[in-house]
């Protein structure tokens, strides 16, 4: 390895061979390049699908209700289902399951929202504080609806980014305004925005769930309920454990409320994780493609090397018999032969390997495709796949290189 | 220098047995310039084969420089080759890649021979030889003769015992063989031992010594007087 006369004689022979240490080194070069870049495609299209889900806590749970369909002990159909704070609080202390947040959503009827005596049409929604984070809500301003405000029955407002664009845009902040709703002033505490896009967040104006059911007549009434669980370790074993979850509530809601069993319709529940699953299935599959096309190229380049040892190995039999008869010994020429092949695979190899991640480095982020999202490739990952390409043209260059100082030396001296 | 004793070899062709060497025996003393003679089939490349080691005897011995020469494995056989015998080929054998200087210095290099003083010594071998100017060229630039010059130089680099030559010029004209064989002649005037195989009448009589096979046995071995080469060149 650090014999330097070995060093210079390789370096002769390759100098006078360029085109076939071209060759060789370009599949080998091209082989690593295709896989790093399909590998960093298929991280890509990884994060962006996963990007593409981060517009709500992928464990969310949402629960609404709905009429009746199905008669049920003598209860008719078409009857419109209420839940109440009771609901709420059965599942947060009878139940026994297990979650992360909860929380409530509450729509007053018939509210008019004014300001500055302009009448203003977006929705508004009494909410808790745990919602920020099942809606995976940023504040850009202020704060979201906290405790106090519950306990106080305060009269504050949160608003989106799209409301203050719109109805606040001559103002700096529109922190400390006045929005008056149905006769009473609602002072705005906070701005949010939201992670990813969700268009009917945008348009809504969130007060204290206590002050939106004293002040507009909801009493005990709420719309819906808002869960978000724990990530267990795998994907599989989340959506498991949030259909366990789901099973769980309905069973009580369908109880409580007088709901045959069998009725789908009447409590309606969003599970965006099953959603999600069939994403991340959808993802696995993809990388599983991509690596199943890298390691056919890796086996294409392995291959492609060792036919490439052969024939080298064979166009240089004469040489090799040359050598012996001048006093090579057998392991000498094997050695040199080796030595060259590892020495030309791992060049090209890692220059295969620092193009394309060079590649992926400058236009990566710059990628903008729907589900693609800054390809990048595990440099371990990539390190290893041209280890074990310099590894098999190495032994795909031994056999040949074993044959050829086994054929006698007067044979291989009559080689042409 | 070689001693050989009722040496006996033949090839496996299929289910037969073609017996090539039918118990030859046969010494030569430092300083001789023989000439292995015969018809093609009579057995002299396969002398000259086993003794440049590069093929195995059936039976009988070989001493080569006191040395016995039997059941080499092949890196031993590498070493005894690189410092006991130096090869000129019918088909000279130069690497095509490498230049004249590079071909002749090739021997040292498995001898060991730092690169600096490999590459004096083969400068100095290529002028014996009259190639100095030719150093950087390639075999493929040089003309026939001038090949096996380079080949010839590169057999006396290593310094060996013995300088096997397997018809050295089966491939050149008749002028060009006289020049190689002045060369081999004043070769073997400064001390050289050298073994030339030929089927030439005119090349063999250039030696000191012929010895004729045939059918696999020794049946003439006489000492000649030497042809000057120099008078046609």
């Amino acid at each position: 390895m650090f014999d330097i006369e070995r060093w210079q004689e390789i370096f002769d022979t390759i100098r006078k061979n360029k085109l076939r240490t071209f060759l060789t080194g370009l599949s080998v070069a091209s082989g690593i390049f295709i896989l790093v870049i399909l590998l960093g495609f298929g991280q890509g299209m990884q994060n962006g699908i996963e990007a593409e889900f981060k517009t709500d806590a992928a464990t969310s749970i949402w629960v609404w209700p709905r009429r009746t369909t199905m008669e049920y002990k003598g209860l008719n159909p078409g009857r419109q289902i209420q839940l109440r704070n009771k609901d709420y609080d059965v599942i947060a202390n009878d139940l026994g399951v297990e979650y992360q947040k909860a929380s409530i959503l509450y729509f007053p009827n018939n509210v008019r929202m004014l300001y500055n005596n302009d009448v203003i049409t977006y929705s508004l929604a009494g909410t808790t504080p745990e919602l920020q984070t099942i809606e995976n809500e940023f504040l850009s301003e202020g704060r979201y609806i906290n405790y106090t405000d519950l306990q106080t029955n305060a009269k504050v407002a949160v608003i989106s980014n799209k409301i203050k664009r719109e109805v606040f845009k001559d103002l700096d902040s529109p922190l400390g305004e006045y929005l008056n709703i149905s006769g009473a002033g609602f002072k705005i505490v906070g701005v949010f925005g939201e992670m990813g896009k969700d268009e009917d967040e945008e348009e809504r104006i969130f007060i204290p769930l206590t002050t939106a059911q004293l002040a507009f007549n909801g009493g005990d009434k709420v719309n819906n309920l808002n869960y978000m669980l724990p990530e267990k370790g795998t994907i599989d074993e989340t959506v498991a454990s949030s259909e366990a979850f789901v099973k769980e509530i309905k069973h009580y809601l369908h109880q409580e409320h007088g709901v045959a069993p069998e009725d789908e319709r009447a409590i309606r529940v969003w599970n965006p994780i099953e959603e999600a699953k069939r994403y991340y299935a959808l993802t696995g599959n993809i990388k599983f493609f991509f690596w199943f096309v890298g390691i056919c190229t890796i086996i294409a380049g392995v291959v492609g090397v060792s036919n490439i040892m052969m024939i080298v190995v064979k166009e240089r039999t004469k040489e090799i018999g040359i050598r012996k008869a001048l006093g090579a010994r057998p392991w000498g020429i094997i050695g040199m032969i080796l030595h060259e092949a590892i020495f030309v695979t791992a060049i090209s190899g890692f220059s295969g390997l620092i193009l394309s991640m060079a590649l992926l480095e400058v236009v990566g982020p710059n990628i903008e495709i729907d589900y693609v999202l800054n390809p990048s490739v595990n440099f371990q990952v990539a390190f290893t796949t041209v280890i074990v390409l310099v590894l098999a043209g190495a032994i795909a260059g031994f056999f040949p290189a074993w044959r050829a100082v086994r054929v006698h030396t007067i044979d291989a001296l009559r080689d042409e | 220098m070689i001693e050989i004793k009722n040496l006996h070899k033949s090839y496996k062709m299929g289910s037969n047995s073609l017996h090539v060497l039918k118990g030859i025996n046969f010494s030569c003393e430092a300083g001789e310039l023989v000439a292995i003679m015969g018809s093609s089939g009579s057995g002299k490349s396969t002398l000259l084969n086993i003794l440049g080691m590069l093929d195995e005897l059936d039976e009988g011995s070989y001493d080569l420089d006191g040395v016995p020469i039997k059941n080499l494995n092949e890196t031993k056989a590498a070493q005894y080759r690189n410092k006991f015998l130096g090869f000129i080929f019918q088909s000279f054998n130069l690497i095509n890649y490498k230049s004249a200087l590079e071909n002749v210095a090739l021997p040292l290099y498995y001898q060991r021979v730092g690169r600096k003083e490999r590459q004096e010594k083969a400068l100095k071998y290529l002028e014996q030889v009259g190639l100095k100017e030719w150093a950087t060229h390639l075999p493929s630039e040089l003309s026939g003769g001038q090949k096996q010059r380079v080949a010839i130089a590169r057999a006396m680099a290593a310094e060996p015992k013995v300088l096997l030559a397997d018809e050295p010029t089966g491939a050149l004209d008749s002028k060009t063989s006289y020049e190689v064989m002045d060369l081999i002649q004043k070769i073997n005037d400064a001390g050289n031992t050298i073994l030339v195989v030929t089927h030439e009448e005119d090349i063999a009589e250039m030696c000191k010594r012929i010895v004729h096979l045939k059918d696999g046995v020794i049946v003439e071995d006489k000492k000649v007087e030497q042809v000057r080469a120099s008078q046609y060149v």
